[in-house]
């Protein structure tokens, strides 16, 4: 089918799948609100079923755009394969987190019509932030995630816990959100456009004014680290995520990275790579003090939501190197890593749920004690998430810090890589450390874990990540899925290969 | 006398009366440490603001101003601090001398570069071939104050209109889920 969007009806069906998760999201809310209080659970989990079903038709809507072409028109909205890749990973991460918080919010009481439309709005925010090619329109959906997110957070009212991580979260991302504003406005005031194509025009041309244009990089940039909790904007990330209640912190420590990581690769791939003098340097030291500073810090963290928190910081690092290396493979790896680090993030985080009884209660790293022995399923789920998230051969982190690196080298940024290799090996203490108090540890009880409970939802979730990560270790390039991968960032680089053939 | 009086109101004379009151109370704003004082800079700032808008001719975004900021956020901005008794807080908050004097000189250094960049910035080719105030002034006489943003609001910005008003809706959604008395 073909677009046009001199016509506004095309709108509608460019938007296909943001629409339906709107649409679902306000109707969770609303049959949210007659709920009654003593149908507790089972209206509960009827609601979090409700945006599933959302979720599945709008990735529905997501696979019919792949037969959709634009011919004209110029709307806000890109129709290319980048974005409903994106999408796929946004509308995973959101399926896989309200799965895993079914029997969290049931448990803990919490208003399950709020947190599921939120948690669907924050990915329709997402959703546009991949999507679009105006800096507006992008900064709209980091606004519309970020909102969600805010008040997912501190969306657990008895905990105090979560009314402080709500808040800093707040506090701190309006002022991050002032910095990316304000670079939006700067670029704006050196090329005339806030349309990333646009500005790339206006650099090429040599139209642009350089410092000011610098200013707007650099800001940008500044924006983009707080979203992503790269190491100098990373102050509010352990707190954050480890009062966040947890189906929360999974969703922020996967779908907030993917849509800032992916949004701000689309800016600048498309808009800023002739100026690369401008932000190269920025994001090398932003990866290479992540990098390392993340993983020293996660070595001697005992509480487990605050490892995750630290090792977060770290995958974010590894994915920055992508950032810098602005190539092909590069980028393709940043969208197969993204994929996995869902996968295996909320995985990690689904069993950390478990083991804290579908609440915060164990969360230290001795509760661990003896964990494998006495619920094996479980135990040997945590340690498939553990390796990949460490990058052992065979997981999918593994074939995904491949990519990176081979990326990184063919952009000839040697130290990054060896930087990124040695982080690695730090990191499999930290992760490994879990998996020795699980499996080597004598528990504290006999029923130490006895009262732990997997809800069938979380199990599903559980197999459905497990699988994909030991498949696509083994397997990577099954069913043409890296080509597949590969392809999805063919439009970044159109133009950039463009201007190549034009310059003499 | 009249060159006084021409010189007074005049368009390059009350840029920079507006300008400074802008920047003044912004800076005041932030450096109060009595809330209600440093709202009523805020005002202060916005209804200068309105000024410079009107002085570039945007009438109708210089109502707006006036009447949505200066007058209703912030009158309920206000109304909520008087409310929660906020007024008598006058410890001071702000810790770490250096660090201010550190963010101020990082700030000065950052404002002379963008005032040079500024300063020969009609040189630039997309300021040069920027729609003029002839361009406006058709439009203006077109479609009026309104139609001129009306018009791109609802046609090539209409993406991001709709979706200011789900931004809205969430904003609303998430402070009521806070905010609620019972849970």
């Amino acid at each position: 089918m073909e677009l046009d969007f001199s016509s506004q009806a095309h709108y509608f069906l460019a938007l296909l799948p943001e629409i339906v998760l709107t649409v679902f999201g306000m109707i969770v809310l609303v049959t949210g609100v007659w709920n009654k209080e003593g149908e507790g659970k089972a209206g509960s989990e009827s609601l979090g079923a409700w945006a599933l079903v959302g979720i599945v038709i709008a990735a529905g809507a997501n696979g019919w755009l792949y037969g959709v072409t634009q011919t004209g028109g110029e709307g806000m909205v890109v129709i290319d394969r980048f974005r409903l890749f994106a999408n796929w990973i946004f509308l995973l991460a959101g399926a896989l987190c309200v799965l895993i918080s079914l029997a969290y919010i049931t448990r803990q009481r919490i208003q399950a019509g709020e947190v599921y439309a939120l948690m669907l709005f924050a990915v329709v925010g997402m959703m546009v932030m991949a999507g679009t090619e105006n800096l507006i329109v992008l900064f709209l959906g980091l606004e519309v995630m970020s909102i969600s997110i805010y008040a997912l957070a501190a969306i657990n009212r008895r905990d105090r816990k979560s009314a402080e991580a709500g808040l800093k979260y707040f506090l701190l991302g309006a002022f991050s959100t002032g910095f990316f504003l304000y670079g939006i406005a700067l670029t704006y005031g050196a090329t005339g456009t806030t349309d990333i194509e646009g500005i790339s025009q206006a650099i090429r041309t040599g139209s642009a004014a350089g410092p000011l244009l610098a200013f707007g990089i650099a800001f940008l940039a500044i924006g983009f680290g707080f979203k992503v909790a790269a190491v100098p904007f990373h102050m509010w990330t352990p707190d954050v995520y480890e009062g966040a209640p947890a189906p929360v912190t999974a969703f922020m420590a996967t779908g907030v990275k993917a849509a800032a990581f992916l949004a701000f690769l689309r800016v600048f791939m498309v808009a800023f790579p002739q100026v690369p003098d401008d932000w190269f340097p920025i994001f090398w030291w932003l990866a290479a003090i992540t990098m390392v500073a993340a993983n020293l810090i996660a070595l001697v963290q005992s509480n487990v939501k605050r490892m995750l928190a630290y090792s977060s910081i770290a995958h974010g690092g590894y994915l920055i190197v992508g950032v810098v290396a602005a190539n092909q493979m590069a980028s393709g790896a940043m969208l197969f890593y993204l994929l996995i680090y869902t996968l295996m993030n909320i995985g990690a985080f689904a069993v950390v749920i478990s083991v804290a009884y579908q609440g915060e209660d164990r969360l230290q790293i001795e509760d661990y004690a003896g964990f494998g022995w006495q619920q094996p399923l479980l135990g040997v789920f945590l340690t498939v998430f553990l390796l990949s998230l460490a990058g052992f051969p065979g997981t999918g982190g593994f074939i995904g810090k491949i990519f990176l690196l081979q990326g990184a080298l063919d952009a000839e940024l040697w130290t990054l890589a060896i930087v990124l290799v040695l982080a690695t090996l730090v990191s499999y203490w930290y992760y490994l450390r879990v998996a020795w108090y699980m499996w080597m540890r004598e528990a504290s009880a006999p029923d130490a874990h006895a009262s732990v409970f997997t809800p069938l939802s979380m199990r599903v979730a559980l197999f459905g990540a497990a699988g994909l990560i030991l498949f696509l270790g083994i397997f990577p390039s099954a069913f043409g899925f890296l080509d597949f991968v590969q392809s999805s960032v063919d439009s970044l680089f159109g133009a950039a290969a463009a201007v190549v053939q034009v310059a003499p | 006398m009249d060159t006084i009086f021409e010189f007074l109101f005049s368009r390059d004379f009350l840029f920079y009366v507006f300008s400074g009151v802008t920047i003044g109370s912004a800076l005041a704003m932030v450096t109060r440490k009595n809330p209600v004082a440093s709202l009523l800079f805020m005002v202060a700032t916005l209804a200068s603001l309105a000024g410079i808008y009107v002085l570039f001719e945007a009438h109708f975004l210089a109502a707006i101003q006036i009447i949505v900021y200066a007058g209703a956020i912030m009158v309920l901005f206000l109304f909520v601090i008087m409310l929660l008794n906020l007024g008598h807080d006058y410890q001071k908050d702000l810790k770490g001398g250096a660090w201010a004097i550190f963010a101020f000189v990082v700030a000065g250094a950052m404002a002379g570069v963008l005032a040079r960049q500024y300063g020969g910035i009609e040189a630039l080719p997309i300021y040069r071939d920027a729609h003029g105030p002839q361009v406006i002034d058709a439009l203006l006489a077109e479609q009026g104050a309104v139609g001129v943003m009306a018009h791109p609001l609802f046609t090539d910005y209409v993406l991001a209109f709709e979706l200011t008003g789900i931004l809205l809706l969430v904003a609303i959604v998430g402070a009521l889920a806070l905010a609620k008395r019972r849970v």
